[in-house]
């Protein structure tokens, strides 16, 4: 296996994995402060904001229903914005009754929970695309086109080159608690240990993990130092960015600027 | 005993990539007994190593200690089987040895008495007694494994899988290891690369290629038939 | 699967345009100061140092152990990282998780980036410093005051940081502070608690182990005092504004229906283009409607023009 199940990369020959990833993350990140600063209730703009990413999967070639399934990540905390329904505006869209308590839901509130939830569903879409078509090493381009300091992408790139690895090595510790967590057949006893025992041992096998890390960023170190690493840090230099390209930003920054625009003069 | 203590029956399990680990595996162990499990790197040892305390699961069936492995059964198949890891370092977890050979008694919720007899016999096995209050982490590697076996002889288990014991170690510390793996009484199942070791101190021996069996045999038999050991990656010891 | 607690990873659409830049703003500064500081500080070995212990803390995160039923906890990371590494080089450690969660995992959004950095990365190593320092202090290096210090940073800097997160929500009008601090709150009152035993648990491992990498010796380089009057202001502040937040939500309300100059640079281009011009459009309904059938031809335009492509290419 080359590809770790964790690694969210897709490899693709779409016109969207073949973009300069450096536009694909100015674009993406475009799209979503786009949606941020739709106004409430704008139905109309978000009907066309879901039609261009829903377009931009269509291309990309990674499947609408697999981008679907991981955009339901963020669903759970959609529970904090619930509230709202109830507590924000004037005009009583319904009422229910626990008991005695007469609980009143607002159209507004009821209009801003809607906003809230296709916001955060149409932002994550693009995320998820970024994430999924193009390749960590592009990204870490992309963030030296946006001027992310080199020492900031330097330890980016490190950590990348060792997640899996380390993740790895959790599992394993995983593995090996879970080969010992047995139930003796004298049922007299209660299996599982105090809950504090068991977050101390879990906090054993961080303080395992979080050494073997050590460990290893010295022979990384030392590696690095052997093949003549004096402290800093070089970054090759990247090509510039092609007309094309440049293209492609300009139209899709126009397209997100006039849908803002329309947004926000009708319904802001 | 009636039962066998490991049988499994047409086991097969595919990566979540689909790449096929196993394909319709069986085998059976009978109490008591030493087997020694070999083949090359990615022959699927160690995935069915996992399949047999349930941290895997595949289509087929896997009986540990008469108990059919699924989710009602496996914690008490965990204590049953005592599961020890190629790499000690991912088993020692706690800061010091004696925690360590006390997580699974502790776990399995046993008076302080009873682990404290249970880590004692555990440590004296391995013949490591003494040793419960050092750092696992300063101990040397041969150290390090013995006190890993140490870890799951603490629960007492009927069976005893362990995953490549004497990868890593100097010729002394495998010496030791073995003479101690040999006076152990539990029934044994050892994935190794190290036919020398087989065949010291194993009588049967199944070796594994791309997911299969391959041959399920007397030790003596199969480490003379010198084709089988070529087409299969292995050197005569 | 292994995301599973809830956690206070914002996602894109829950906070105002307003919050989250400003957020951005801070966020930006502090990681830069600190960006600064380790360049000056610390030795070179620390680049790969710092690389592969965002790395740990991220897959630190998977290790959970079982609470009940079927709820688990895990650690969150910011108390270990400040306790092995001191406050700056957690900060650019914890930048490092939090971005990569969001980048590549979509683990929290990517404008509200700013705003889940300043939590988890400042707010998170800036109150954990402020306690552990100050506990390490009073213990004189004592052993008991790195593991009560730690279980203390630990639950401190997750409760604090929750109470920040409840306050933005509140802020950009999408929780009620007096319904998002309680539930905040009280949800990370218990997951402090986890956090504190994990980071205890990690501490003693690591005491056992190798006593050098807690620097118990060793006296706290002068520049950390900001970080620990920056933890101090930021504890303070949020301790102090929750409860009054939630005792008049009305209030907070009313800061975020005054959503700042964006909004307010919009009253007069309102005014300028008046409903008329577009009389067709304007009619809410209709401007829907228009927009459905806009959005379904470009979606049906873009998937026959794909579907045409792969069939010329197979042919």
């Amino acid at each position: 296996m080359h590809i770790h199940y964790l690694d969210p990369y897709h490899p693709g020959t779409s016109p969207v994995h073949i973009l300069d990833p450096r536009i694909k993350l100015v674009l993406a990140l475009a799209y979503i402060l786009t949606t941020a600063l739709t106004p409430i209730a704008a139905w109309p703009i978000y009907i066309l904001l879901y039609s261009i990413i829903l377009s931009v999967e269509i291309i990309s070639q990674l499947g609408v229903w697999p981008i679907l399934k991981r955009a339901a990540l963020a669903l759970p905390f959609i529970l904090a914005a619930l509230p709202v329904i109830f507590t924000v505006g004037e005009s009583s869209l319904f009422t229910i009754q626990i008991g005695s308590l007469n609980v009143t839901g607002y159209t507004e509130g009821f209009e801003r929970f809607i906003s809230v939830a296709l916001k955060s569903w149409l932002s994550i879409q693009a995320a998820i695309v970024l994430a999924v078509s193009t390749s960590f090493p592009d990204l870490l381009k992309a963030m030296r086109f946006i001027h992310i300091p080199r020492l900031l992408v330097a330890i980016f790139g490190l950590m990348w080159r060792y997640l899996f690895v380390l993740v790895d090595e959790a599992l394993r510790l995983m593995r090996a608690r879970a080969a010992r967590s047995g139930i003796s057949p004298e049922s007299e006893y209660k299996a599982g240990g105090k809950l504090t025992w068991r977050a101390c041992v879990t906090g054993g096998m961080t303080g395992n993990l979080f050494l073997r890390a050590y460990e290893r960023s010295d022979r990384i170190y030392m590696a690095m130092l052997s093949r003549g690493y004096d402290g800093e840090i070089r970054a090759q230099s990247v090509a510039p960015v092609n007309p094309v390209s440049w293209m492609m930003l300009g139209f899709g920054l126009f397209a997100m600027i006039s849908l803002l625009f329309f947004g926000l003069i009708f319904w802001g | 005993m009636m039962h066998h203590s490991i049988e499994v029956q047409q086991l097969s399990f595919s990566y979540p990539d689909g790449h096929p680990a196993l394909l319709e595996v069986s085998l059976k162990i009978a109490p008591g007994e030493k087997v020694a499990l070999v083949g090359p790197n990615g022959a699927g040892k160690s995935t069915l190593i996992l399949h047999l305390n349930g941290i895997l699961t595949g289509r087929g069936q896997v009986k540990v200690c008469g108990m059919e492995v699924n989710e009602k059964t496996v914690s008490r198949v965990r204590a049953a089987i005592g599961l020890v890891f190629q790499n000690p370092d991912d088993q020692l977890f706690s800061p010091t040895v004696y925690d360590d050979v006390a997580y699974g008694p502790l776990y399995q919720g046993l008076p302080p008495s009873e682990v404290e007899s249970r880590v004692n016999y555990a440590l004296d096995a391995v013949r490591m007694a003494g040793f419960g209050q050092r750092v696992s982490h300063h101990l040397s590697s041969g150290e390090k494994k013995r006190i890993a076996i140490a870890t799951v002889l603490s629960m007492k288990p009927e069976v005893l899988v362990l995953d490549e014991p004497t990868s890593g170690l100097d010729p002394r510390a495998r010496r030791s290891l073995i003479n101690f793996l040999r006076d152990l009484p539990m029934t044994m199942l050892v994935s190794t690369h190290d036919l020398a070791m087989v065949r010291d101190l194993f009588p049967r021996m199944i070796i594994m290629d791309e997911g299969r069996i391959v041959a399920d045999g007397l030790t003596r038999k199969l480490l003379s038939d010198q084709k089988l050991l070529e087409t299969h990656g292995l050197e005569m010891p | 699967m292994f995301f599973s607690v809830a956690r206070m990873h914002i996602p894109d659409g829950f906070l105002s345009t307003m919050v989250a830049l400003i957020l951005w703003v801070i966020s930006i500064a502090v990681i830069a100061v600190s960006l600064r500081r380790v360049g000056r500080d610390l030795g070179e070995h620390q680049v790969p140092l710092m690389g592969v212990l965002a790395a740990a803390i991220f897959a630190g995160q998977m290790l959970n152990f079982s609470i009940t039923g079927g709820t688990s906890g895990h650690l969150l990371g910011a108390a270990l990282a400040t306790s092995l590494m001191g406050p700056w080089a957690a900060i650019i450690i914890m930048t490092c998780v939090v971005s990569i969660q969001a980048l590549i995992f979509q683990d929290g959004g990517l404008l509200a980036l700013g705003a889940n950095l300043f939590n988890m990365a400042i707010i998170g190593v800036s109150v954990s410093y402020l306690v552990y320092s100050s506990i390490k202090n009073i213990s004189r290096g004592k052993t008991w005051g790195i593991f009560v210090g730690g279980f203390l940073a630990a639950w401190f800097s997750v409760m604090i940081a929750s109470l920040g997160c409840a306050l933005e929500l509140a802020l950009s009008g999408t929780s009620p502070a007096n319904i998002a601090v309680p539930a905040m709150g009280g949800i990370h009152f218990l997951i402090g608690i986890g956090e504190g035993l994990l980071t205890v648990g990690a501490l003693a491992f690591l005491y056992s182990a190798r006593r050098d990498l807690l620097h118990l010796d060793q006296p706290a380089p002068a520049g950390n005092k900001i970080v620990w009057v920056g933890g101090l202001i930021i504890a303070g502040l949020l301790v102090m504004l929750s409860p009054l937040a939630s005792a008049h939500p009305d209030g907070l309300e009313w800061v975020a229906e005054q959503k700042g100059f964006l909004d307010a640079a919009r009253e007069p281009v309102y005014n300028l283009i008046p409903d008329y011009i577009f009389p067709g459009i304007s009619n809410e309904a209709m401007a829907t409607i228009v927009a459905g059938f806009a959005g379904l031809f470009l979606v049906f335009g873009v998937a026959l023009a794909v579907a045409l492509l792969r069939r010329t290419k197979k042919g």
